[in-house]
């Protein structure tokens, strides 16, 4: 840690002792507005972008026609993948996706495929032989802390815009004109908690990230159920910690849910 | 009530076998076996860091390699690292982090590496279980071992260590968990399934329970090998 992390450290434990942050919220807010905007590139067969403070992650949802798993011939499957594109942060490089990138879409992945978001049966075109790939691609365009909250509520958002291209007659797959909707029957939503100094935080900023000891990321749906979670940052979290920071997440979900 | 197929009961864990010291030339190595799934640990360093500028003059850095070899599973996986071993590598690092006294070893690499030789489920728990142990056998100076086994929700039941069987059943919840017991700390917590809060926070307490025992059978390998004067 440099001279300035260190301070900028003690300054939000010192804050977090009045409930407050450095840009004026309280532990347990998120930053306004959040904005979720739909259809933002024409290609894809759903697309979002997603806005919390200044953070911006946007989402595309393309399809293609594939084979079945031979344990699920009736199903399509869904691949999500993450990049933080170069553009989004002064620490981030070009190419492959590294650790960090890989956890996002993971975590990702998980919620959705967990919670039974997509109706993966709808995705069988003809049994055993064809059915429908979604892949869940995910740009970090802005790094403003908050990354997987963001991504979840992109992809969610991209899914819910996306609608299937047209099969020919022939087989073959017009991208330029699309049919029904995706079918989506759960909308997950992630909620991440930072720990510093054992107070809980929602919603950090990327210079808040750099100075957390720990990460608890939960993904519930409408009903409160919770279909993902995942530690992570350098330090570990009580019982206790773990339970309040579920209670937090499950209450944030019901506000983040809104926006959709 | 239905009974676990393997008929253990639902706080029961498989059988587990730990050993240190298993290879020769890491400085620190170690075996951890539960049920079928079987993990080999070994750890090198304190050694110099390459690539140089990697160098923390505060502290060690480490580096953490889960890799499961392809005969380990039913069907062949392809050899190298893929997108879920990196990000196993990812989590067992923040799982042994906290114990770890790095500043004692300021620029300098600690690595760790985990090998899957056969896998029947919670192979990331065996793995940072055996990662422990190993770090231990090394002499790295630590503040506490972790202990890791998966807790989960099968057929309506909180149950412990589930296996392949087990854990393939629709509608399954596994949570792979470490712990560390003297710090009171849960550094690994990862979850997919359908659970609901209140059988979470059962299922969290079932996991810090059997992970002392964990703990305790880590320790008691641990002790084996220097008393025996074993090299």
């Amino acid at each position: 840690m440099t001279v300035d992390v260190k301070n900028f450290r003690r300054y939000v434990i010192e804050l977090s002792k009045k409930n407050k942050r450095a840009d004026g919220r309280a532990l347990l807010d998120y930053r306004k507005p959040i904005k979720i905007e739909y259809g933002i590139s024409k290609n894809a067969e759903g697309s979002a972008s997603v806005t919390i403070g200044k953070t911006n992650v946007v989402c595309g949802v393309k399809m293609e026609i594939g084979t079945p798993y031979p344990d699920r011939p009736d199903e399509g499957t869904m691949i999500v993948s993450g990049e933080f594109a170069a553009i989004a942060s002064p620490n981030f490089e070009p190419g492959a996706p590294k650790e960090n990138a890989i956890e996002l879409a993971r975590i990702v992945d998980r919620g959705i495929r967990e919670s039974g978001a997509i109706d993966v049966k709808k995705l069988c075109i003809t049994e055993g032989e064809k059915a429908w790939i979604v892949f869940i691609d995910i740009y970090i365009q802005n790094h403003d802390g908050n990354l997987i909250d963001a991504a979840a509520l992109a992809a969610i958002a991209a899914l819910s815009n996306a609608k299937f291209p047209k099969i020919n007659e022939n087989g073959t797959v017009d991208y330029h004109e699309h049919t029904e909707p995706l079918p989506i029957v759960q909308k997950p939503i992630a909620c991440t908690i930072n720990k510093i100094d054992g107070k809980l935080f929602v919603d950090s900023t990327a210079d808040e990230e750099q100075v957390f000891d720990g990460r608890l990321t939960v993904t519930s749906n409408e009903e409160g159920i919770i279909n993902a979670m995942q530690k992570g940052g350098r330090e570990g979290f009580t019982e206790e910690e773990l339970n309040k920071s579920v209670e937090i997440a499950l209450e944030k979900a019901k506000e983040l849910r809104k926006y959709l | 009530m239905s009974e676990r197929p393997d008929g253990r009961k639902f706080d029961e864990m498989r059988d587990i076998e730990a050993k240190v010291g298993v290879i020769k030339k890491a400085n620190g190595s170690a075996m951890f076996r539960i049920g079928k799934t079987i993990a080999i640990a070994g750890v090198y360093g304190p050694k110099e860091v390459h690539p140089k500028h990697m160098e923390d003059p505060e502290k060690a850095i480490m580096k953490c390699y889960y890799n499961m070899y392809s005969f380990s599973v039913p069907e062949r996986k392809r050899p190298g690292p893929d997108r879920r071993s990196i990000e196993i590598g990812m989590v067992m690092k923040n799982a042994l982090l906290p114990v770890v006294n790095l500043k004692e070893y300021p620029r300098t690499a600690i690595e760790v590496f985990v090998n899957i030789i056969q896998a029947d489920a919670g192979t990331r728990c065996a793995a940072i279980s055996a990662a422990s142990m190993a770090l231990a056998d090394a002499g790295i100076s630590m503040k506490d071992m972790v202990s890791s086994v998966a807790v989960g929700h099968v057929n309506n039941e909180v149950v412990v260590d589930l296996n392949k069987e087990e854990e393939d059943v629709e509608g399954t919840t596994d949570m792979p968990m470490a712990y560390a017991p003297r710090m009171n700390k849960i550094t690994l917590l990862q979850l997919d399934g359908k659970i609901s809060k209140e059988k979470l926070k059962k299922a969290i307490s079932l996991g810090m329970k059997s992970c002392k025992k964990v703990y305790e059978i880590q320790k008691k390998a641990l002790k084996e090998k220097y008393s025996n004067n074993g090299e």
